[in-house]
């Protein structure tokens, strides 16, 4: 397929990796960290890491929707469609992760909830607009791609005076999260994860542009190269990277300038603006909670806004002791350290939500990497 | 979540809707989010809407960068080796 293959070509490939083992300089280390999961799943699923020279280390980050998603969220969920009988709808990652009481949105459906998974907000309101008598909440969640198109369901549903359709927002941002991962303790002091620059989201990028990524660069010296999901993409923005650091230079580059413009969707960022204001605070699986990382829904909107046409009050809940996914998201674990993983925690019995999506980095691992974990006999 | 691919534009539909194609498969998505797409145009697709549009330009001269990658490891002698 046009504009997919030769982003995979493993002749290409190799050519990138021999560029790569060349201008890697065999006395230094370098650790770069790939935000987005749709990066970690291309590093996992097409083996780039074998491609790489030992002293390139990839750190998985936070930028998985559905693993930094707080327990907490997912109960409120689970309680509007049990206990209020409200219809949630909502993207299909979502359904799997493991909430409070031992259930799931999955698990919450079999004792009859009405959950049920949609492939775009769009479908929601349908939904709403074709069964009047029935409540419906889209259960929204994702970073800055998908936000675009909820704040236009949002603004339909106004249109429409549709009164039985609200959003339940979870919607969280990158850069906050990116702030998070260079201020902490293991990132500042302790040294725990070494840091020598990123891999910026792709499609997140599309959407806000690469402009937001250049305080990073300059205010914590750390170099960031927006990339493309396709494996080839992944290569070229560790190469960058790593020309980068050998030049000590922190600039913010553009591997994806095929989708990708300084400025983003105007578009789509004025419609967001306009429905959507920041949260002080939102909690985040691994990140604890952090200041104005998340979006509200506005006043204007406030009829269509679950959390308040409801009532809903937020409660945070600890993960299972035994899980690791809060070290791992924050790029000081690797899924291997954890003791559940591929034995009680499997993608298809999650114990833990980096074990739900492809994009998680335990599934990636899982699915894709756990076979270099063992030497052949 | 994220993982989307580019698809081709091939029928524009009533309210900002289109029908993507991709590798035979069609599917009806919404051009809401993004201005001035014309048929035939690469889009991508996420959620079920169009998030920017992909410019066939900057695709190839990415791509004439992977190759030049490995051309510049070939061993001298060939045409138009460094």
């Amino acid at each position: 397929m046009k504009y997919v293959d030769e982003f995979r070509d493993g002749e290409v490939a190799r050519g990138l990796a021999a560029a790569i083992r060349a201008e890697a300089d065999p006395t230094r280390r370098y650790a770069f960290m790939e935000f987005c999961g749709g990066h970690t799943h291309a590093i996992s699923r097409y083996g780039v890491t074998d491609l790489l020279p030992a002293n390139v280390r990839m750190i998985h980050g936070p930028g998985c929707p559905v693993c930094v998603l707080p327990i907490g969220r997912i109960d409120l969920a689970i309680q509007l469609a049990l206990e209020r009988g409200v219809t949630v709808l909502t993207y299909g990652d979502c359904l799997r992760v493991p909430a409070s009481n031992g259930l799931s949105m999955l698990k919450a459906k079999a004792r009859g909830a009405d959950i049920r998974m949609v492939y775009s907000a769009a479908d929601a309101l349908a939904l709403a607009q074709r069964e009047p008598a029935r409540e419906v909440v889209f259960f929204a969640i994702g970073f800055e791609t998908t936000t675009p198109p909820t704040a236009l369901v949002l603004q339909q549903a106004r249109a429409l005076g549709l009164a039985n359709f609200s959003v339940m927002c979870n919607h969280v941002l990158t850069p906050s999260a990116i702030q998070t991962i260079l201020e902490s303790p293991e990132v500042r002091q302790l040294g725990t994860v070494p840091l020598d620059g990123f891999i910026g989201p792709a499609h997140v990028s599309t959407i806000i542009g690469s402009r937001p990524y250049e305080f990073f660069a300059e205010e914590y010296r750390k170099p960031v190269v927006i990339a493309g999901f396709e494996p080839l993409d992944v290569m070229q923005a560790i190469r960058m990277l790593i020309r980068q650091v050998n030049e000590s230079r922190a600039e913010v580059e553009n591997e994806f300038t095929r989708a990708v413009s300084r400025e983003g969707n105007l578009k789509a960022q004025a419609l967001v603006s306009e429905v959507f204001e920041l949260r002080r605070a939102f909690e985040w699986r691994g990140l604890g909670q952090v200041p104005y990382s998340a979006l509200r829904i506005r006043a204007p909107f406030a009829a269509w806004d679950a959390e308040a046409k409801y009532g809903l009050d937020y409660r945070s809940v600890p993960d299972h002791k035994a899980c690791e996914c809060g070290a791992i998201l924050r790029g000081v674990k690797r899924p291997t350290d954890c003791k559940l993983f591929g034995t009680v925690c499997t993608p298809e019995n999650p114990m833990g939500s980096c074990m739900v999506s492809s994009e998680g980095a335990c599934a990636a691992h899982y699915n894709y990497g756990r076979f270099r974990d063992h030497a052949a006999a | 979540m994220c993982l989307a691919i580019p698809a081709r534009v091939v029928e524009f539909a009533a309210d900002d809707q289109a029908v993507v194609d991709l590798g035979g498969v069609r599917k009806q998505v919404s051009l809401a989010l993004v201005d001035g797409v014309e048929l035939g145009d690469y889009v991508i697709v996420h959620v079920g809407y169009a998030l920017s549009r992909l410019d066939p330009e900057e695709a190839e001269a990415t791509l004439a960068l992977f190759r030049e990658a490995g051309e510049l490891l070939q061993p001298a002698g060939g045409e138009g080796a460094a």
